[in-house]
């Protein structure tokens, strides 16, 4: 043991300054502010929409606002920037074998962009 | 402790991380149309009350908001970690907290919807 083993200084708030890397990291790590609040908003929805036709038009009110605005859109671009950061990386959380080889990361990718695309049209069908 | 929470609370936030990447963007877009008063009439109370009524939308309704919940509030415990809140055990106490009034409040909300 060393009696004076070296520390590095690592500042505790603010480390992720320091390199590109570090930011994109902590900016797919945010993103999970807005989908929480946004599940949250869902509840409130499903709690309206359960106490009646009044209490989800004055729900619907409500969100009709700027803050109603400016927050769907904030959601909106943290919940694609989530999307993507997280189908990204899809190839190193679940790499797939076929046989001696491995599918190429870009087909893993490829096939979760084109389903969320589907997805996505099925629900904006569904909802708008 | 011999047991660890840790599969149960990392399985929701993968799930909950696939599932809101799939449907959170389309459905924020649903929400912000209707936020600006831009939907056709799809995004309102009979369409969505006969969409909860359903026991298959029930589900779906569920499974969103729960695997959401669940989702950011694993991942905001290890977020206010990296901001250097040291304190584990309070922040993962209220988070899963949070997570859990949200979920049972949905349940409660689905299963009296007829």
């Amino acid at each position: 043991m060393s009696r004076k083993p070296y520390i590095r200084e690592v500042p505790k708030t603010s480390w992720f300054f320091r390199q590109p890397r570090y930011m994109r990291y902590m900016a797919r790590e945010v993103t999970c502010i807005f989908i929480g609040a946004y599940a949250l908003l869902l509840v409130v929805a499903v709690k309206r929409l359960a106490q009646g036709p009044d209490a989800f038009q004055g729900f619907l009110d409500a969100l009709h606002s700027p803050l109603g605005v400016l927050f769907n859109l904030a959601v909106l671009v943290a919940a694609v920037y989530h999307s993507t950061s997280w189908f990204n990386v899809t190839p190193q959380a679940m790499p797939i074998q076929r046989g001696e080889e491995f599918v190429p990361g870009k087909m893993i990718v490829g096939a979760h962009y084109a389903a969320w695309a589907v997805v996505s049209l099925i629900v904006l069908i569904w909802g708008v | 402790m011999a047991k660890s929470n840790k599969p149960i609370v990392w399985g929701l936030f993968a799930a909950g991380g696939t599932v809101t990447a799939f449907v959170t963007p389309a459905l924020a877009l649903i929400t912000l149309f209707a936020a600006m008063r831009f939907s056709p009439g799809m995004f309102t109370y009979e369409h969505l009350h006969a969409f909860a009524a359903n026991w298959l939308g029930k589900l779906i309704i569920f499974g969103v908001i729960m695997l959401s919940l669940w989702h950011a509030a694993h991942r905001l415990r290890v977020t206010v970690h990296d901001f250097g809140v040291r304190s584990d055990l309070v922040v993962a106490t209220i988070v899963y907290m949070i997570a859990a009034i949200g979920t049972v409040s949905a349940i409660f909300s689905l299963l009296s919807i007829r």
